[in-house]
């Protein structure tokens, strides 16, 4: 047996946060059958303690930076970013979720260990460093959020959300395997660095064709789980079918995530061939815009209308990727830490307003609300001004530095159209604030109920956050740009 | 921290501390809006008594680091461009606080707290002189106007202010990526810098870049200002805007338009500039006339107004597109005679529609005889909108006049065109809604002015006179920032002066 049989202890805390965070998901699932629904107040904050110590050991693990287990994990900056970013989001939905479980009646230990184990499987995505080690992580988050997506088994939308969610996510996913699949046998690695090596030389660099076809897979496999047009089909019946605090989680966490890894693939491995598949990204940036804002337009469903939104804001990080460069990297780390936030805070005002059994998630029935609950009303406008991109805001920061990472790399066409299409844009969040300022109060802003304690952290928070990215954006931003060096 | 700080720091304040007063409590949210204002104003004026002769650059300047990669500066300064329209706004703020006291009654924290939060944002677009900052403060100034119109606007308010949004937001974009592009290129957002580096030719666009500039730039302000055929936004807004959103919204937010025209594009663009403006100056004497004409025919009084608004922008851009100084000097008093004189009529007839709750002008007649105060106060101002000697428009309309007359003397026989339209519309309105028989229901409604309502009116009528009478109170730096501005134009170079010394400064605007 060799000496180093067991990972070297640096590895295993550079591999904390997931430890921990499988441990708690693990003890929920022991001790709730065992304690049933006596201790169903506990389990939320049991979730909280385990995510606020898993961010804790993130930030730990990025003081020994460097790779772990021969290379499979790579807890650099970016890695320690984005963990920290989907712990983040982790407990703003645990926040957002107690009162909403509550009034389901299905406050179940459960619903907060799936949580955490998707948590654990985005951790494991950001992290990784080899194709098989992302494909494992976005497994792990991918099933426990297809599960999440169908947690109210009794509602007939959120089954149709989950399956649909299932069926064409096991698709997708089977387009990126196949791309892993093909990328080995042409690079005969699966290492991001070693995949590098051996496109970048020149002697034994595979025939270009295949590893732009194989790139096509990947491509598919991860827009998909990014919500990018033209494999942005899922989303809006998926959104509105899911409970909302889910599909906050979704719309924040796993995009997150998923965007990580399309980074660290694309800007490490097939970083070489950028002119290849930049076009790609080009017109997926594009469409994504276009489709999501335009189709945003007419909804008259807050969570539809929501979605699509959230498939033009994939365009926007998009935009930045295709900028090919380390401050387009560094764009899209913002933008998504911008994004995260203010999404979130938004999600999070339709679950508080929408009432048992979901009653209330049109449009319509925010009217009013900012005569019934000014505060609530505030704090979802600051989320909307920030998705619109008004200044002093982390939304607007964060598309300014996408468009600037644009430029530079002389992609004017597309910034001239992104920028028009965050002007259409204005309209439909425009109507919300419209309804909560403009409009007699409706039966849904008179009926709401007092914000809940968690659920005014979980607003409060980002609120805060999305004034620190708009005000102070260089807290992040530096050690985003420091930590977008992606090919070491 | 210098004045300028202060006064651009106090209304943000106030915005915040009013947040934090109770809602039952809307007295003391109005004396605490009209105290801040006031105070603000105070102090403003000390900008105009301290800012120095000598010097031709920003005063009262800061220039500290706020965000470091992308350079981002917290930069003012004020100089004898802005200056003018920096005190415009800290004016018109209190005036229009106290215009609100008894109309809004719904919502009143609401109301103060985004009035002084649009007052934050119109001074900073005057004072910054960052590119990026300059577009903050452009985007912050939009949110409380929208509100303004949305909710305590008349019955189409919701319309008007998702239009108003919406076209300013479309403009303003590509403005956005131009100045994106700019800092690419330039590695910095100072405005003073990238003019230097225009100057010493560190930094230069090919022509058609240029253009394109020039041109994302131009919409940004032209559909601000508003520019006929990009004005449509601009009569729903006026129309469905409560009093004080009317007076804010025209008598500073349309000057950002035109303070960004004499600002940025001509400085930086000077070439694309000169290419455009015969273009530019046939859309100004369209919307001169055009207006004129569409004001004639409206039924409904703030719809006048509004559309004579789009006919007086026209003198000034005509005035700024000329490249005289002159012109441009012109240019510049005329939109301050504007914000005075038009924001007066805002609100007297907003005052008319309290008592009558009316804006259609067939519900009026003989309101002379049962207010006559109002009526007097009424006149002078109409007689000041369509420019009067004495009074403050004439002297910006002739400038403006006399200066596209340097240029090509055409297009200062079509703007005068405009000039007798302007008397045909308002004293027509005079004639309907103050002479002739007294109905019933103005009888019984109209009343005279209170003294609340003195208060706020006759600060402008002093000033119309004032300015009127006395211009070299206000035009001496002026022409000097303008001077400097022009110099940089090869054209029309026999009508601008060379950066004189002081004295001669005086000379020049007292010879005219």
């Amino acid at each position: 047996m060799p000496a180093d049989w067991f990972p070297k202890s640096v590895e295993m805390l550079r591999f904390l946060p997931e430890v921990i965070l499988t441990v708690t998901g693990t003890l929920l699932m022991v001790v709730e059958p065992v304690a049933g629904r006596r201790w169903s107040k506990m389990y939320g904050h049991i979730t909280i303690l385990g995510l606020a110590a898993a961010l804790a050991a993130a930030v730990i693990a990025y003081q020994t930076p460097g790779p772990a287990f021969s290379g499979m994990l790579m807890a650099d900056g970016f890695a320690a970013f984005f963990r920290v970013l989907v712990i983040g989001v982790g407990i703003l939905t645990v926040l957002a979720s107690y009162r909403y479980l509550e009034r389901e009646g299905v406050d179940t230990g459960e619903y907060y260990a799936l949580i955490l184990f998707s948590v654990t499987g985005q951790c494991v995505m950001v992290t990784a460093s080899d194709l098989i080690m992302i494909f494992i992580g976005l497994e792990i988050s991918s099933i426990a959020t297809y599960v999440l997506a169908g947690y109210l088994r009794d509602d007939k939308r959120a089954n149709e959300a989950s399956l649909k969610y299932f069926l064409l996510g096991s698709f997708a996913t089977a387009f990126l395997l196949y791309g892993i699949a093909w990328i080995y046998g042409l690079t005969g690695s699966t290492n991001l660095a070693a995949i590098r090596g051996v496109l970048s030389s020149r002697d034994i660099a595979p025939s270009a064709m295949l590893v732009g076809f194989s790139t096509a897979l990947l491509f598919v496999g991860l827009g998909f789980k990014v919500s990018s047009a033209p494999f942005q089909i899922w989303a809006p019946d998926v959104y509105q079918g899911s409970p909302t605090p889910v599909t906050a989680f979704m719309s924040a966490g796993p995009k997150a995530a998923a965007f990580a890894v399309f980074l660290r693939i694309f800007m490490t491995a097939f970083e070489p061939m950028g002119s290849g598949w930049e076009p790609l990204v080009w017109l997926s940036a594009l469409l994504s815009m276009t489709i999501g804002n335009f189709a945003a337009l007419t909804q008259s469903n807050i969570k539809r209308l929501l979605a699509y939104s959230s498939i033009a804001h994939a365009g926007y990080v998009l935009v930045a990727i295709a900028a090919r460069s380390q401050t387009g990297t560094a764009a899209a780390m913002f933008y998504l830490a911008a994004y995260a936030l203010m999404n979130i805070g938004a999600f999070a005002v339709v679950a508080h307003l929408s009432g048992k059994g979901e009653r209330f998630v049109s449009v319509d029935d925010f009217a009013g609300l900012a005569a019934r609950q000014p505060f609530t009303a505030a704090l979802l406008s600051i989320f909307l001004l920030s998705l619109i991109g008004v200044p002093l805001t982390g939304g607007f920061f964060g598309k300014f530095y996408i468009f600037r990472a644009a430029l530079q790399s002389n992609l004017v066409w597309l910034t001239v159209l992104g920028l028009l299409n965050s002007a259409v844009a204005a309209y439909y969040y425009l109507r919300i604030l419209v309804m909560m300022y403009m409009r007699e109060p409706s039966e849904a802003a008179t009926n709401a109920e007092p914000l809940h304690a968690g659920m005014k952290l979980a607003l409060v928070l980002p609120a805060v956050g999305t004034f620190v990215l708009g005000i102070f954006p260089s807290l992040i931003l530096e050690f985003a740009g420091k930590s977008a060096v992606l090919n070491h | 921290m210098t004045l300028l700080n202060i006064v651009l720091a106090l209304p943000a304040a106030g915005f915040c501390a009013i947040l934090f007063v109770p809602r039952n409590k809307p007295q003391m949210v109005r004396t605490l809006a009209l105290g801040i204002a006031l105070v603000t104003f105070v102090l403003s004026i000390g900008l105009a008594t301290g800012l120095r002769s000598d010097v031709s650059g920003p005063q009262f300047a800061t220039d500290i680091v706020w965000i470091p990669s992308p350079e981002i500066h917290y930069h003012v300064g004020i100089d004898g461009l802005s200056l003018w329209l920096a005190l415009l706004s800290t004016l018109l703020t209190p005036i229009c606080i106290l215009l609100s006291w008894r109309s809004i009654d719904v919502s009143v924290k609401e109301f103060y707290a985004l009035l002084l939060l649009l007052e934050f944002g119109l001074i900073g677009v005057f004072a910054s002189l960052d590119l990026f900052l300059f577009y903050a403060f452009w985007e912050i100034s939009l949110v409380p106007m929208y509100f303004l119109i949305g909710i305590w606007g008349h019955e189409r308010r919701i319309y008007a202010a998702v239009k108003f949004f919406l076209y300013t937001m479309a403009g303003s974009v590509l403005m956005l990526g131009a100045i994106i592009y700019l800092y690419n290129r330039a590695g910095t957002f100072n405005y003073t810098t990238i003019l230097e580096m225009f100057s010493s030719g560190k930094l230069a666009f090919s022509s058609s870049e240029e253009m394109l500039l020039f041109l994302a730039f131009f919409l940004a302000f032209a559909i601000k200002v508003p520019l006929f055929p990009l004005h449509t936004w601009l009569p729903d807004a006026h129309v469905e805007a409560p009093t004080a959103g009317s007076v804010m919204l025209a008598s500073v937010m349309l000057k950002m338009g035109t303070y960004g025209l004499v600002r940025y594009c001509l400085p930086m663009f000077p070439e694309a500039s000169r290419r455009c403006a015969p273009w530019i100056v046939v859309l100004a004497i369209i919307g001169i006339i055009y207006g004129a004409l569409v004001a004639m025919v409206q039924p409904n009084m703030k719809k006048l107004v509004a559309y004579s608004s789009v006919s007086h922008l026209g003198f000034v851009v005509l005035g700024i597109f000329s490249f005289t100084q002159l012109g441009l000097d012109g240019a510049v008093y005329q939109m301050l005679n504007h914000g005075i004189s038009t924001g007066a009529l805002f609100i007297l007839v907003g005052f008319l529609y309290e008592r009558r709750h009316s804006l259609e002008i067939a519900d009026y007649g003989g309101v002379a005889s049962a207010a006559p105060w109002l009526a007097t106060v009424f006149l002078i101002t109409t007689l000041a909108s369509i420019g009067l000697p004495m009074l403050n428009n004439f002297v910006g309309e002739y400038l403006v006049l006399q200066g596209a007359a340097q240029a090509n003397f055409k297009w200062s026989v079509f703007a005068a065109i405009g000039v007798i339209l302007s008397a045909c519309y308002m004293l027509w309105l005079y004639q309907r809604v103050f002479y002739g028989d007294t109905p019933e229901p103005v009888a019984s409604h109209v009343y005279d002015l209170n003294r609340r309502e003195w208060a706020v009116i006759v600060p402008l009528v002093v000033m119309m006179l004032w300015m009127g009478i006395y211009t070299l109170s206000f035009l001496p730096p002026v022409t000097r920032t303008n001077a400097a501005i022009l110099n940089q134009f090869k054209i029309n170079e026999r009508f601008h002066v060379k950066l004189p010394p002081e004295r001669d400064v005086a000379e020049v605007a007292h010879a005219r």
